[in-house]
């Protein structure tokens, strides 16, 4: 499950994070509380309803609807196989009967005399739910799941593709503002995830997937690449369910973007641990944001879970410019005027004047910065 | 109608996905007018989950507001950590009424046997009641029953409702709909604790299948059918039993709402009753609806937010209510989808400048991810402003294609209906015969120049003949719905004094001719003592100032084959109505609009309308 969304996104070097591990139906808890899990291991469990299969059974009798009942061999609720009978005619002096048998395993799930249609229904389908990170079982909900809480590196991504991974951190740019070739991916990052710096391309993504690799940290990714990739545009940011084979995390945005050198360095810092990724991504009221968690060695009296925390916009604090100009660019706030200013587009917004990286001093709508905390 | 002497002082919140919004109505001088105004974050979700702590901080903003305005310490509207209603004069209020989209708002699944028919209907009785529509399944649909099964499992809508056949007809299609939603067993989308609430709104003959097939599976529910006869509709009974169960099952799931519920309350003939929670679309649909009624005329609004646009009308001398929501239309979270539903070339006609393609689709996904942002730079207000325009315009599309007469019913023909030619199922929107065009929404009411917001109205919903348009300033529609439930009186002098801001009124004739022919003579006496008088050649713009409240007297005669409303070529003498912007001469032409596809030719074109609306700073145009 992902995290909701608070402005400016969490890059931090240690954080007690809990998470719930819920089924989508009522079913079994596999673990108890104060259990050890690993990433990998399954928490809980049920079953899905089987798919069910419309089946017109007066059609294929060749009858109406309100004279199945007499041909039937068998009932709501009943169990069947494959090719078993479910109902014949009697035919004509014991002759040229017509019977019916069933397509699937399963069970009857309603006869109807009005509409003549029978409803049968598959197996039912197992879903299981992993620990997804490394960490304790503080909390099981009846029937419905549990709560893992662990000690973590966090990053919080700000746009990603596809589900729940884990893997090794490999470092495959040098620097933030790098852009990979596809070249740099071979055999070694199997299984592993891969941090690019400001750009994964097109043609790295592909590289990525034959190689097997689990998932990719990037800075940027672009419009048309990602168009290309999964052959359709994403039209409403909904992201999350991708069958590439792999996940994708963002971290700044879309175009060739530097990644932000805390994300970068903490990444690099953690070279060769196991992190647990995700790409889902809604971006409305009850905000998922894409994770990176990197679990790190606890005491379990440690796992005390701060209050979250608003950051503040302070004169002194570092921000990063999330919207043009200078979109990506990282500074410092050096001053807050109360009055609404008129920017360019003349708009009348409330600014934060500022010292960007580059030296350059600044004026900003607020709208258009993150707090990014040190 | 409540005993509206009593009313003095009304609070009222709209409690939305991300903001809950409340505004101070008083009684000031013999009149109704909304006096304060507050803010504070939606707290539904995690950490708070209690939506009634945002509503509490929106109203403690409210009354620091208020101590501040009337310099008067002793305003208090909150008392032991709830809205305090008191029937005292001068202490706490005397009404508080409340709208809701929180949560998402209220998520339906419709079913008709022919999605064209019955299928319409209900997604008619839905929409009307402030519901979202997720999917229509029909038993025409072209999905194969075990697709359709699927799909109900999938949704997990609030409730459905179903729908199907004329009274008396046959029953098997409705049977057979039935059949499939009690095989998909689908669960609700809050809490899976409770039965899935399902209203049966079809064939009567078929209730007591119904009951047999669903009545142990869902919480079921059974009205009159909506659509009777296929000639007539009765959405009434379906669309209360959706406001019933809104509030029973998907508002007293969401967290806090019990309570809130307990809080909204207001004087109906002397005593101090409950005042149902609307869904928020639901009380906007009321406020238009009694605005039409009161003025007698013809309203169209819009609401572009971040995620949706919806669009709302009244038309016909019946004041038939409409509502569409075009749910992936919109200027944040969904803008993505504007771009995939226009196309690229679509936005750029409405841009004067050249921009790199990779780079304005990077730009769109950056906003889609950070919806937040503003435009700081001009050429990006620019290109947001052309997106806007295309969301309106695909929004009015959807929306003049449902608005639209009951298809499928047998239509008595006059011999003159023979020659016009209208036939069943015709849109009902009539953009000549249109009063007032109202425009909301992020986009539309913080936009830098109120001019902005006109030339957004205009290019998208291409008014024809004498148009009013204005603005909700800070879309005050959804509280002043659901205030009509106690105060009709109140609720409209807000509207006409503090909700709407009059921008002018837009003049275009019908028809195309060749460029520079004369397409409208104007004269117009003007506000300030000045005659305009102009031979206005085809495809300009003019705009003439005309202030708040103000009216110009206009002789407009069109050009050979143009009509403004008295029939092609026809002068007519009239009353034009000023506003903050003033009055809008158009001659670029309607049915067909045309903008010319090379931009040698259209960039020129824009330039100089956009200096005559005054769009934007000189140094761009």
């Amino acid at each position: 499950m992902a995290q909701a969304y608070s402005p400016g996104l969490t890059v931090t070097k240690s954080i007690v994070l809990k998470k719930d591990r819920i089924l989508p139906l009522k079913g079994k808890v596999l673990v108890k509380k104060g259990d050890k899990v690993k990433a990998e291991d399954i928490v809980a469990e049920t079953l899905l309803p089987g798919k069910v299969l419309p089946f017109n059974l007066s059609n294929k009798l060749g009858v109406t609807a309100d004279l199945i009942g007499q041909y039937l061999k068998v009932k709501a609720g009943d169990k069947i196989k494959k090719g078993q009978v479910m109902a014949v005619t009697n035919g004509f002096l014991g002759f040229f009967k017509t019977s019916v048998k069933s397509p699937i395993d399963g069970e009857i799930e309603s006869i109807s005399k009005i509409t003549g249609q029978m409803l049968l229904r598959e197996p039912r389908i197992p879903i299981q739910v992993k620990a997804f990170i490394d960490g304790i079982v503080v909390d099981v909900i009846k029937e419905e799941g549990v709560v893992i809480e662990n000690k973590s590196a966090y990053i919080q991504g700000i746009f990603g593709l596809s589900g729940e991974r884990s893997g090794e951190i490999k470092m495959l740019a040098d620097s933030p503002d790098e852009v990979i070739k596809p070249d740099k991916i071979d055999d070694s990052c199997k299984d592993k995830v891969i941090v690019c710096g400001a750009l994964v391309s097109y043609d790295v993504i592909k590289k990525a997937q034959k190689v097997g690799v689990s998932g990719i940290i990037s800075g940027g990714i672009d419009d048309q690449d990602l168009k290309k990739l999964l052959g359709y545009n994403i039209g409403v940011a909904i992201t999350g369910h991708e069958n590439i084979g792999l996940t994708i995390v963002v971290t700044e945005g879309f175009g060739i973007i530097k990644m932000a050198n805390n994300t970068f360095s903490l990444l690099k810092s953690f070279e060769g641990h196991k992190a647990s990724i995700h790409g889902i991504t809604q971006i409305r009221a009850g905000v998922m944001r894409p994770e990176i968690i990197i679990p790190i060695e606890f005491k379990e009296d440690e796992l005390k879970a701060e209050e979250p925390k608003m950051a503040t916009l302070e004169i002194g604090t570092t921000i990063r410019v999330i919207r043009q100009p200078n979109f990506g660019l990282i500074g410092k706030v050096t001053g807050l005027p109360e009055k609404l200013t008129k920017v360019e587009s003349e708009t009348m917004v409330r600014i934060l004047e500022a010292e960007l990286e580059t030296g350059e001093k600044v004026t900003i709508p607020r709208a258009n910065v993150e707090v990014i905390e040190d | 109608m409540g005993n509206t002497q009593k009313l003095k002082r009304i609070i009222a919140t709209d409690c939305g996905s991300t903001t809950t919004k409340s505004i101070l109505i008083e009684y000031v001088d013999g009149e109704y007018r909304q006096t304060v105004r507050g803010e504070a974050p939606t707290t539904v979700e995690k950490p708070l989950n209690d939506v009634t702590r945002g509503v509490v901080n929106a109203v403690t903003e409210l009354e620091e507001l208020a101590r501040l305005k009337y310099n008067d310490d002793s305003i208090k509207f909150i008392k032991d950590e709830a809205i305090w209603l008191t029937e005292k004069e001068g202490e706490g209020v005397d009404a508080y009424v409340s709208t809701s989209s929180a949560g998402g708002g209220l998520q339906m699944m419709v079913t008709g046997v022919v999605a064209k028919m019955t299928g319409e209907s209900a997604e008619r009785a839905a929409l009307g009641a402030g519901a979202i529509v997720m999917d229509l399944i029909a038993s025409n649909d072209k999905r194969a029953n075990y697709e359709k099964i699927e799909r109900i499992r999938q949704l997990r809508p609030d409730m459905i409702l179903m729908a199907g056949g004329v009274d008396g007809g046959t029953t098997k299609h409705v049977a057979e709909l039935a059949e499939l939603v009690g095989a998909a067993d689908p669960k609700p989308r809050l809490g899976s604790s409770y039965k899935l609430p399902v209203i049966y709104a079809g064939n009567t003959s078929a209730q007591d299948i119904i009951k047999e097939t669903l009545g142990n599976k869902t919480d079921l529910i059974i009205t009159e059918n909506l659509r009777p006869t296929l000639d007539r509709e009765n959405l009434g009974p379906a669309r209360d039993k959706i406001h019933d169960l809104f509030m029973e099952h998907v508002m007293a799931q969401a967290p806090g709402y019990n309570k809130l519920m307990g809080w909204t309350k207001g004087p109906i003939d002397g005593k101090l009753v409950n005042i149902p929670i609307m869904p928020t679309p639901a009380a906007v649909g009321n406020i238009m609806q009694t605005i039409a009624k009161i003025n007698d005329i013809e309203v169209l609004g819009v609401d572009i937010g971040g995620a949706t646009t919806d669009v709302f009308s009244v038309f016909t001398e019946h004041k038939v209510f409409n509502r569409t929501v075009s749910a992936n239309l919109g200027m944040s979270y969904s803008i993505s989808n504007v771009l995939a539903t226009a196309g690229l070339q679509n936005i750029l006609r409405w841009v004067p400048f050249d921009i790199d393609e990779s780079e304005l689709l990077n730009m769109i996904k950056n906003k889609m991810i950070r919806p937040t942002t503003i435009p700081q730079k001009l050429e990006e207000l620019i290109l947001e402003q052309a997106i806007a325009k295309e969301a309106l315009r695909y929004a009015f599309i959807q929306h003049k294609e449902f608005a639209a007469g009951l298809k499928g019913g047998q239509k008595k023909r006059e011999i003159a209906d023979a020659f016009a030619q209208t036939a069943s199922g015709a849109s009902i929107v009539n953009l000549m015969t249109l009063d007032l065009l109202v425009g909301s929404g992020g986009v539309m009411s913080h936009a830098p120049r109120r001019n902005q917001s006109v030339m957004m109205l205009i290019d998208s919903f291409l008014p024809e003949g004498i148009t009013r348009l204005a603005v909700d300033s800070i879309f005050m529609m959804p509280q002043l719905g659901v205030l009509a439930e106690i105060s009709e009186k109140a609720a409209t002098e807000v509207f006409e004094k503090d909700c709407l801001i009059y921008l002018g009124s837009c003049v275009a004739p019908v028809g195309a001719m060749k460029q520079g022919k004369i397409a409208l003579h104007a004269k117009i006496k003007l506000p300030n003592g000045k005659t305009f008088e102009e031979n206005i050649p085809f495809g300009e713009v003019r705009l003439l100032p005309c202030g708040v409240g103000e009216v110009a007297k206009a002789t407009l005669k069109p050009g050979r084959g143009l009509n403004i409303g008295e029939g092609k070529g026809q002068e007519m003498d009239c009353d034009l109505h000023g506003g903050v912007v003033g009055i809008v001469l158009d001659t670029r032409g309607r049915q067909p609009f045309n903008l010319p596809v090379e931009a040698a030719k259209r960039v020129p074109l824009l330039k100089k309308w956009m200096k005559e609306f005054k769009v934007y700073p000189e140094e761009r145009e």
